[in-house]
């Protein structure tokens, strides 16, 4: 049953991030990304990440792609629809795709990480009790240093979206 | 049961369409959504990673970079409202004052 789930949400992630890259109008594209991002929350599930599916569901799907689509639209970008993509931007595009797909495959096929079978201890990755002991007792520095990256990201919106004055 | 490889599979591919979406496309909102994409399918890879290994350190990096992301969002989306507001326009073939 989780087999034909994940071949479902697989699908449904690779073809919104297809129409992500292929869609003419910028704000069904964020839509296809939501639709990508509520996928990988569901391949979380899977994964029994329940913690992080939540958190991908509402900072991603939730406040980065409003912040997304509220910019798209503030900005109102002109339709660009009759400028085609070069034949040198396709073949370029095509060839660093072709390239990270071999580079990966070919790493896969040397490590053989075929039949590894799910090892997850009990009681770790699921539960969130777990989660928020490792967060403060081993990753306390990284967790202090991501709020201050907060706090700094906060105070950066600020000054650039200030109204600069031109003298 | 689905294998560890089957997860890598969908979680590079995802990582190359968002990096053929980054250098197809000249729209740098289009773009931005694709460095996203791209963030994503490493969070997949981790967390396959993790299940698979049996440790948390996967799902707590998994935590860090959503936070990062986050913060990283809205920072340069304000780069791009200040470029906009500045220039008029988000398409990368016009934003080309460096290169003389």
């Amino acid at each position: 049953m989780t087999d034909v789930f994940f071949y479902i949400f697989a699908t449904a992630a690779l073809a919104g991030a297809l129409g992500v890259v292929f869609s003419r109008n910028t704000v069904s594209g964020a839509m296809c990304l939501i639709g990508t991002f509520l996928s990988m929350a569901s391949l979380f599930v899977l994964l029994e990440a329940y913690f992080l599916a939540v958190i991908q569901v509402l900072v991603y799907a939730g406040a980065v792609m409003v912040l997304f689509l509220f910019i798209i639209m503030l900005l109102d970008v002109k339709e660009t629809a009759a400028k085609k993509a070069s034949i040198y931007t396709w073949a370029a595009s095509l060839i660093g795709f072709g390239i990270l797909i071999t580079g990966v495959f070919a790493i896969s096929a040397a490590v053989s990480i075929k039949n590894k079978a799910p090892t997850m201890p009990e009681a770790s990755g699921t539960s969130l009790k777990a989660f928020g002991y490792e967060l403060f007792t081993t990753y306390l520095l990284p967790m202090q240093v991501t709020g201050f990256l907060l706090l700094i990201a906060m105070i950066g919106v600020i000054v650039l979206s200030k109204k600069v004055n031109t003298e | 049961m689905i294998s560890l490889e089957q997860y890598i599979v969908v979680s590079s591919l995802l990582f190359a369409i968002g990096f053929f979406g980054v250098l197809f496309r000249k729209n740098t909102l289009v773009i931005y959504m694709c460095l996203e994409l791209m963030l994503n399918a490493a969070n997949l890879a981790l967390i396959a990673f993790s299940r698979y290994h049996g440790g948390m350190g996967g799902n707590l990096f998994v935590f860090f970079t959503i936070t990062v992301a986050a913060a990283e969002v809205a920072v340069g989306l304000a780069i791009i409202v200040a470029l906009f507001r500045k220039r008029q326009t988000v398409e990368v073939g016009e934003l080309n004052e460096l290169k003389n």
